[in-house]
């Protein structure tokens, strides 16, 4: 990553994430179109719901002819963890305007704010909305093509998993989380790897009681307070 | 599956909820400013989020009892893992990654 807060740096910046936005957005259109969903729908989801991992639950409570609150609670316990990443993110659009900061905020995906982070150790902790809407309307367009794709590919495909398209996501998140560690200017490797250690024993011992997609909230929420604990005691 | 009607009103219900999720921090920052403890706290939010994101693939819930490792998403993140190491290029890493998983698909059928 460069200096450089241009649309064109962002572009160069968010292409490599747009083949996990589209690894996921296939399997999703092809679990859609499976469940019975129309095109319509599946399009219809990927625009307005626009959350990733919610929309398969969303899918799998529709088939289990689930009523509307459940499902809007659900999607609430699962996507909260975006209260976190908006508020991790807002401070450095404080100076634009709030339209600006909605608009931000209306596009925001794990994967732009890792991102997002991750430019922040480039440019000496700036980040502009040229840049990030940038980021964020690749990555709006991506899944929804990708969905639509998912959708039509659906009557020819019947495991889209054989390809490994779906590890696309997790691959991601491996080398987000590699960047960020080795270009954080604030926090040191060491301090960074015992909570990383800290939250991989949380998530395993975390499996066994909590719902898998509500646990990525619970172990960020106390992985961040073990991260303050022990950077005041031993850093 | 449902009717139109209630699976749009489902989307849309949840496309709200999911809206407010994202902008509600961005409107309360605009007036107010984080306390040096809050803003302390959230550095660690990327760390732990992917972190926490990759860890729970590597893992098949089985509520009540000790998870199952997911043995393809395991093998895979070892070569994608070492591609970061060398590469430290994003574009890279997600594509050692599926070619791993299909690779291991394909040898090993787990």
């Amino acid at each position: 990553m460069n200096a450089q807060l241009t649309p064109k740096a962002a572009f160069q910046e968010t292409l490599p994430t747009v083949f996990g936005y589209l690894g996921i957005g296939i399997a999703f259109g092809v679990v859609g179109q499976a469940a019975g969903l129309s095109t319509l729908e599946i399009l219809l989801m990927s625009l307005l719901t626009y959350g990733g991992s919610v929309q398969f639950v969303i899918i799998s409570m529709l088939l289990g002819h689930s009523a509307l609150l459940p499902m809007l609670l659900s999607t609430f316990l699962i996507n909260s963890r975006m209260i976190l990443m908006s508020m991790t993110i807002a401070p450095y659009f404080k100076n634009e305007s709030l339209f600006k900061n909605l608009w931000i905020g209306s596009l925001l995906t794990d994967e732009t704010f890792a991102l997002g982070m991750n430019k922040t150790n480039s440019t000496a902790g700036q980040l502009n909305f040229a840049w990030f809407n940038t980021s964020n309307l690749i990555a709006y367009f991506a899944w929804a093509v990708a969905s639509l794709l998912g959708a039509f590919l659906g009557n020819f495909v019947a495991s889209p998993q054989e390809l490994g398209l779906d590890f696309a996501l997790v691959a991601m998140f491996i080398g987000l989380l590699y960047l960020q560690i080795i270009s954080d200017q604030v926090l040191q490797v060491s301090l960074q790897l015992a909570v990383v250690t800290f939250v991989l024993v949380l998530t395993y011992l975390g499996l066994i009681f909590i719902p898998a997609n509500i646990l990525i909230l619970v172990i960020t929420l106390l992985g961040c307070g073990f991260g303050v604990i022990i950077k005041h005691a031993f850093f | 599956m449902p009717s139109f009607n209630f699976v749009f009103i489902t989307i849309l219900g949840c496309g709200v909820v999911t809206w407010l999720s994202r902008v509600i921090p961005f409107i309360l920052l605009k007036k107010f400013k984080m306390s040096r403890t809050l803003t302390e706290f959230l550095s660690f939010v990327p760390l732990a989020i992917m972190a926490a994101l990759w860890f729970e693939s590597l893992f098949v819930q089985r509520l009540g009892h000790f998870p199952q490792i997911n043995l393809g998403n395991l093998l895979a993140s070892v070569p994608t893992v070492l591609s970061a190491f060398l590469s430290k290029n994003l574009l890279v890493i997600v594509v050692v990654g599926i070619i791993s998983l299909a690779a291991i698909r394909f040898f090993l059928s787990v």
